[in-house]
């Protein structure tokens, strides 16, 4: 069997850092698995721009981004193989994948980064009462389509979620010529950055509809209609709100979801909430030599953080291949949360460096104070006017706080 | 009279309040950089965006554009008919201008990525 110091799977943004940052630790032996036709991942779909400003300074869009990376790949000569995809990954890192010129092939690594990023979450249109004509697309579809195949989906449009795709879509498809008549929000905030809200639907006054769902669709072979209703607290339809808005497309942006069938097939452990792995700081599983960055290990909204992220866990696995960061540590401590905080990437602290902790929120918080806590006493009281669940959130364990710590559990909460 | 925007310079959208009388700004606040309070600036003045969109490659297909600097706002439809003229070299490498000084505001259509995957 041909073996492999590092094997990548995904050659996304998350794919290509960890691979650039492998290479420039000392690590030449690398493979990247890309099951699409080129590197990029989703941020060639992506034309819009706002990506990069913390990691180029400047505004790119998201190919450019993207080709920023695929550079780097290319000048150090790292192999990728693309429209390759891996089948399977095993507790002893066997990695099987398939492509049409090799066939089914099996590699040894000495140490895996998973990077398949994440998907769309397909629910959202399961629970809709009326018919499944065509014409219903999730966003990222939409998306695709139009900006890379050059073909509109529809003319006149109802988005349900506002999502930042979604919502990035409203605008695409307004600048292409159809009407979006509304984007319908179930929840009673927008789970999308308020630039985007600015941007994408201000500025061409598009409708959002907080607190508000599709009740049902209409039409036979193509969609000819939504009906929508206000929801009550309870988050069910209130009846006498119903109003029919005439549409011939639907678009779906409820959210993403890391894609993490291999991870859990290696019997690696998944995080309930944020569906990725459980990691420590150096994003490493708990399988050694494993690690995760980018989508599949927690939805970021910005790209700039996956390549942050990708960046530790290429440098991680280069120290495990040169048997520097040894076997798994001993786990130090626990992160645990409150609930109002949803989660924390890492998961856990093994090291005595500083960390910096990435979290999102259950809900919109004003006004509130982000604590950190051992046992009982407050190590972190960090003031901020508003936090919400579109927004991933940052704070620094710093390595004076790991070493003075008397228990091993640090509590984030939302005071 | 006080406007509240959102900045749309980065990903933080920090509300923005600005106090204006008549057209002259008296004061802007919520910003957390300077780039924040320009965009305040120009947003009650004279509102500028970026337009990101594809354009035809000649022989099929589309590549994605970008004007390579803000035009004004209300210009945006118009900039999308002369983006939706344009025709695009199969070989047009990424920053290639496919308009230049679109409707006469200064800024180029360019290419963001190379026309062939
Ligand atoms: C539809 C959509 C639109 C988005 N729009 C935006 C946006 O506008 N702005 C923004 O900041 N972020 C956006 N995101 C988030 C965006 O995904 C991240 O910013 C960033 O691209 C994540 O990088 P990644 O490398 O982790 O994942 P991806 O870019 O998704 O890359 C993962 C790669 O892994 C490959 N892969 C997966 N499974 C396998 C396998 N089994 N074998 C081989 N290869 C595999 C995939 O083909 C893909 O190329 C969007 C996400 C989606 C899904």
């Amino acid at each position: 069997m041909k073996s492999v110091d590092l094997v990548i799977v995904g050659g996304g943004p998350a794919g290509m850092s960890a691979a650039v940052a492998a290479y420039d630790a000392g690590i030449k032996d690398i493979l990247i698995l890309e099951r699409d036709k080129s590197l990029g991942g989703i941020l060639r779909q992506c034309i819009h721009n706002g990506f990069g400003l913390h990691r180029f300074k400047e505004e790119l869009t998201g190919p450019e981004y993207a080709y920023r990376y695929e550079i780097q790949v290319k000048e150090r000569n790292i192999p990728f193989k693309t429209e390759t995809m891996v089948l399977d990954i095993s507790e002893d890192k066997v990695v099987t994948a398939m492509n049409s010129t090799d066939g089914m092939f099996q590699i040894k690594a000495k140490a895996i980064i998973l990077a398949m990023g994440c998907r769309e979450r397909p629910k959202g249109a399961l629970n809709i009462a009326g018919t499944r004509p065509a014409g219903i697309f999730t966003a990222g579809t939409a998306q695709k389509f139009v900006n890379m195949d050059g073909y509109m989906p529809g003319k006149k449009v109802v988005i349900l979620g506002s999502g930042d795709i979604g919502l990035i879509m409203a605008r695409r498809m307004t600048l292409e010529g159809a009407e979006v008549k509304a984007v319908c929000e179930l929840m009673p905030y927008s789970g999308g950055l308020a630039r985007n809200i600015e941007q994408c639907l201000n500025d061409f006054g598009i409708p959002l509809m907080l607190s508000h769902t599709v009740v049902e669709i209409h039409g036979k072979e193509r969609v000819e209609g939504v009906t929508i209703a206000k929801v009550d607290d309870r988050r069910r339809p209130i009846p006498e709100t119903k109003q029919y808005i005439e549409c011939d497309t639907l678009l779906l942006s409820c959210g993403l979801l890391p894609e993490n069938e291999l991870t859990r097939a290696a019997g690696i452990s998944i995080d309930r909430i944020t569906s990725g792995a459980v990691v420590d700081e150096n994003r490493q599983t708990d399988i050694e030599g494993v690690f995760a960055c980018g989508n599949v290990l927690h939805v970021h909204d910005l790209v700039d953080y996956v390549s942050e992220e990708s960046d530790i866990a290429g440098k991680a696995a280069a120290r495990y291949i040169k048997g520097e960061n040894a076997a798994a540590l001993p786990c130090t401590v626990e992160l645990e949360t409150d609930g109002r905080v949803r989660y924390t990437v890492p998961q856990r602290i093994v090291g005595k460096e500083d960390v910096t902790v990435y979290f999102r929120v259950a809900d919109v918080f004003r006004d509130i104070k982000i604590t950190v806590r051992d046992g009982e006493r407050v190590i972190i009281s960090k003031k901020k006017q508003k936090v919400a669940p579109g927004e991933m959130e940052t704070v620094k364990i710093t390595k004076d706080m790991l070493a003075s710590l008397e228990g091993n559990k640090l509590t984030f909460s939302i005071e | 009279m006080k406007r509240e925007l959102t900045c749309i310079v980065c990903p933080k959208g920090c509300q923005l309040t600005v106090e204006l009388e008549g057209k002259e700004i008296i004061s802007i606040s919520g910003h957390t950089c300077k780039r924040g309070e320009d965009y305040a600036r120009t947003e009650c003045t004279a509102p500028m965006r970026t337009v990101t969109t594809t354009a035809a490659i000649i022989g099929g297909g589309v590549v994605p554009v970008k004007t390579d600097r803000v035009i004004p706002k209300e210009l945006m439809f118009e900039c999308m008919k002369e983006i939706n003229k344009a025709r695009v070299s199969p070989d047009a490498k990424l920053g290639d201008v496919v308009v230049e000084n679109v409707l006469g505001t200064g800024a180029n259509v360019v290419t963001t990525r190379n026309a062939k995957i």
